[in-house]
C-alpha cells in the first residue's frame, strides 16, 4: 500500500537534502581578510541525513500515519464536540473576556518588568489583529499591506512630537484618524479588486508606504528613524526621573513615592490594555450594527449583496477605513512604547504575522484572535534560544494548524440578532 | 411600471443586447424566454444597472434609472432573485432574510419575515439552518423570500426553476402566481418556456440579444415557431 508513495517519498527526501544541506552543511568563515567556505560538523551532516530519512519514511507511510492521527481523539479534542447553543456561547465568551481583562489588570503588579513590556506588545498585536479581522475576517478582503496603517499611526505621533511637540494624547486620535484616511484612500483604487488581485495591490501599498518613509529622509530621517518619542503623561504628570516638558509635574514626586522606571512601563501597559478593550468593544458593537452585517454579506456573496441594494463602495471602504483606524491606534502606542521607530518596524513580515494571527484565531472570532495574538507573540519569546528558527517554528505551526484545525482556533459564530415581534 | 427602450448593452467591446424594448405593466406577470446565451441575464442585470446600458433608456415607475447606481436602483422598489440563487450560504435562513430587509426597520423586518414564512412554511422549519446546507429548492425559496423582504413593488426572477425537480418547480411557479395576487409585479426569465408562458400575462422571446416575438402568454404557447424552438416541437 505504501508502494505507490515510493516515488513521491524519494522525491521529498531529495528535496529535503537539496534544500537543507547547502544551508546547514556549509559555513562561511572569515580567515584574515578572505572568506572561506567550510564544511559543517559531522553531527550537522548526520542531522540533515536523518531529516531526509524521516521525511522519506513519513511520506512513504503517510496514509497510515495521517489515518491513525485522525482516529486519535486526543489530537483534536474539539473535533466531535457539539456546537454550543448560541446564547450560552455568547455568555461564556463574555465571561471569559471579562476574566481575561481582570487578569490583565492584575498582571503588571505581579509580573516582572520584562513580562509587562512583553504584554504591552501582545496588546498592540491584539489591537492590530482585531482591526485586520474586520477587513479579512468579517469583510473577506485579503489585505496584505495592513502594516502600512500601523506605520501611519506610529509616524504620525513621531513626526508630530518631533516637529510640533504634540503629546501622546493628542497624537492618538490624530494618528488613528490619519490612518483611517489612508485606509479610505487605499480603498478607492482596490474597490473593483478581489481575492488574489486585492492581496497583491495591498501588498504593494504596504511596501510603498515603507519605502516612502525610508526615502523621505529630510522629513522622516529615512532608515535612521525617529527617536526621542515622548512617553504618555497622566494628567500632566511625567513618568521620567526628571520633568522634561515645561508645566508638567512628575508622577513620583506628586505621589511622594520613590522613582521607579517600572511606573512608566506599567502605565503604558495599562493604556494599551484600555485601548485594546475599547477596540474589542467597539468592533463587537460594529458587528451587530448594519455595517457589520453588510461586511458579512459582502464576504459571503458580492453579487447577492449588491442585489439587496448594498453599495459595494460604501461597504468595502468602511471595512478598510475602520480596520486602518485601529491600526493607527496601535501604531501610536507602539511608537510611544519604543521611543524610537524606523521603517524597519513596518516590513511585510509584520503584515504577515498579523494576518497569521487572524487566520490562526479563526477568521472573525474575537476570542480566537486574542488567544492567537498571545500565542504568536509569546511563543517566540519563550523559545529565545531558537530565535534563529523562529520563522521555521512559525511555519511549522501554521502547517500543523492547517492540518489539525483549518478553521482556526475558534471559528466565528456570528452574533445572532433576535427580533422581537412588535405589537 | 418597467420600460426598456431600445437598450444596448456591451461587455467591453462585445454587444450583448442589440436594442431591446420591453414593457412590464403594473400587476402583470411578464415572462421572457430564450435559449442559453440569448442575453436574458444581461437584460435583467441592465435593469439593475450592472452593467449599465450603453444606449437606450430604462424607466422604472416613471423614473429614468439608466444611469443610476445599482445600490440605488435596488432600493427603489425592485428586487431581484439572481440566477443561481446566490443565498448567503454561511448564514442561517433567518439571517439571510434579515439581509434582504437590510434597509427596513426592525418592525418591518419582523412583519415581512412572518409573511415569508407564511408563503414558505418550509423556510420556517429551517429557520436556524445554514442556507448552504439546504436543498436547491429550499435555497430557491429562500432567495425569493429574501427578495421579498425589502417589500418590493416589482420582483425580477432569473431562471428560478434552474436545476430543480419538477415537483419543486411546480411549487415555485405557484408561489410566483401568489405574488401577483399580492399586487407584486413579476418579471420572470426562464428557459422553462412552457410553465413560464402558461403563468404569464404576456411574454417576450429573446434571441441573441434581440426581441424576436412579443405576445400574450397564450398566443406564444400556440405559436408554432415558439413550439418548435422552445417547447420541444
Ligand atoms: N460578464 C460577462 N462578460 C462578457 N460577456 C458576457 C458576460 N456575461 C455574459 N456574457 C455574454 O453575453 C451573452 C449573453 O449572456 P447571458 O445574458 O448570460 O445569457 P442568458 O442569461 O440568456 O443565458 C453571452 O454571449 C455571454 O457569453
Ligand atoms: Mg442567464
Amino acid at each position: 500500500m505504501a508502494a505507490h508513495n515510493l516515488k513521491h517519498a524519494l522525491f521529498c527526501a531529495i528535496v529535503t537534502l537539496v534544500i537543507s544541506y547547502p544551508i546547514l552543511g556549509f559555513n562561511l568563515e572569515s580567515q584574515g581578510t578572505s572568506v572561506i567556505l567550510e564544511g559543517a560538523k559531522t553531527s550537522t551532516v548526520i542531522g540533515v541525513l536523518l531529516a531526509a530519512v524521516i521525511v522519506f519514511l513519513f511520506q512513504l507511510f503517510r496514509d497510515n500515519v495521517m489515518g491513525s492521527l485522525r482516529q486519535l481523539p486526543a489530537v483534536n479534542p474539539l473535533a466531535n464536540r457539539k456546537p454550543m447553543e448560541q446564547s450560552r456561547r455568547l455568555k461564556l465568551e463574555s465571561a471569559l473576556l471579562t476574566l481575561m481583562v481582570i487578569g490583565a489588570l492584575i498582571w503588571p503588579f505581579i509580573a516582572s518588568r520584562g513580562a509587562v513590556d512583553l504584554a504591552t506588545l501582545v496588546l498592540i498585536y491584539i489591537m492590530l489583529a482585531l482591526g485586520l479581522n474586520v477587513v479579512v475576517g468579517l469583510a473577506g478582503l485579503l489585505d496584505l499591506g495592513y502594516v502600512a496603517f500601523y506605520a501611519v499611526g506610529a509616524y504620525t505621533f513621531a513626526l508630530l512630537s518631533q516637529y510640533y511637540g504634540v503629546s501622546f494624547w493628542f497624537a492618538l486620535p490624530i494618528g488613528a484618524l490619519l490612518a483611517a484616511l489612508f485606509g479610505l484612500v487605499l480603498g478607492f483604487p482596490v474597490l473593483r479588486l478581489r481575492g488574489d488581485y486585492l492581496a497583491i495591490v495591498t501588498l504593494g501599498f504596504g511596501e510603498i508606504i515603507r519605502i516612502l518613509l525610508n526615502n523621505m529622509t529630510s522629513l522622516t530621517g529615512g532608515p535612521n528613524g525617529i527617536g526621542g518619542i515622548p512617553d504618555p503623561t497622566l494628567f500632566g504628570m511625567e513618568f521620567g526621573r526628571r520633568v522634561k516638558e515645561e508645566g508638567n509635574t512628575s508622577f513620583h514626586e506628586t505621589f511622594g513615592i520613590a522613582y521607579s522606571s517600572e511606573h512608566k512601563v506599567i502605565f503604558l501597559y495599562l493604556i494599551a490594555l484600555v485601548l485594546a478593550v475599547i477596540t474589542a468593544i467597539a468592533i463587537r458593537r460594529l458587528m451587530r450594527m448594519p455595517v457589520g452585517r453588510a461586511w458579512e454579506a459582502l464576504r459571503e456573496d458580492e453579487i447577492a449583496a449588491k442585489s439587496l441594494g448594498l453599495s459595494r463602495t460604501a461597504v468595502k471602504l468602511s471595512a478598510f477605513t475602520i480596520g486602518a483606524f485601529f491600526a493607527g491606534f496601535a501604531g501610536t502606542v507602539f511608537a510611544s512604547k519604543q521611543g524610537f521607530i524606523s521603517p524597519e518596524s513596518f516590513v511585510f513580515l509584520e503584515s504577515a504575522i498579523i494576518l497569521a494571527i487572524v487566520v490562526l484565531g479563526g477568521m472573525g472570532s474575537q476570542m480566537g484572535v486574542i488567544l492567537a495574538a498571545i500565542a504568536v507573540t509569546i511563543l517566540p519569546e519563550l523559545a529565545r534560544e531558537f530565535s534563529e528558527y523562529r520563522m521555521l517554528i512559525f511555519g511549522a505551526a501554521m502547517v500543523l494548524m492547517m492540518v489539525w484545525r483549518p478553521q482556526g482556533l475558534m471559528p466565528m459564530r456570528r452574533i445572532h440578532i433576535e427580533l422581537k415581534p412588535q405589537e | 411600471m418597467l420600460v426598456l427602450e431600445d437598450v444596448h448593452t456591451h461587455y467591453g467591446k462585445i454587444e450583448a443586447l442589440h436594442g431591446v424594448s420591453v414593457e412590464v405593466n403594473k400587476g402583470e406577470i411578464v415572462s421572457l424566454i430564450g435559449a442559453n446565451g440569448a442575453g436574458k441575464t444581461t437584460l435583467l442585470m441592465t435593469v439593475c444597472g450592472n452593467p449599465q446600458a450603453t444606449s437606450g433608456r430604462v424607466i422604472f415607475q416613471g423614473r429614468d434609472i439608466t444611469r443610476d447606481m445599482t445600490s440605488n436602483i435596488m432600493r427603489s422598489g425592485i428586487a431581484i432573485v439572481p440566477e443561481g440563487r446566490r443565498v448567503f450560504s454561511g448564514l442561517t435562513v433567518e439571517e439571510n432574510l434579515h439581509m434582504g430587509g437590510f434597509f427596513n426597520t426592525k418592525s418591518e423586518i419582523s412583519k415581512s419575515q412572518a409573511h415569508v414564512y407564511e408563503l414558505f412554511p418550509r423556510l420556517k422549519e429551517r429557520e436556524h439552518q445554514r442556507a448552504g446546507t439546504m436543498s436547491g429548492g429550499e435555497q430557491q425559496m429562500l432567495a425569493i423570500g429574501r427578495a421579498l423582504m425589502s417589500k418590493p413593488n416589482m420582483i425580477i426572477l432569473d431562471e428560478p426553476s434552474l436545476g430543480l425537480a419538477p415537483l419543486v418547480i411546480k411549487q415555485i411557479f405557484e408561489i410566483i402566481g401568489k405574488l401577483r395576487e399580492e399586487g407584486i409585479t413579476v418579471f420572470l426569465v426562464e428557459q422553462n418556456a412552457h410553465q413560464a408562458l402558461n403563468l404569464a400575462d404576456r411574454g417576450y422571446v429573446l434571441e441573441t440579444g434581440r426581441i424576436r416575438l412579443h405576445d400574450t402568454g397564450k398566443n406564444l404557447l400556440a405559436n408554432p415557431d415558439v413550439q418548435n424552438a422552445y417547447l420541444g416541437g
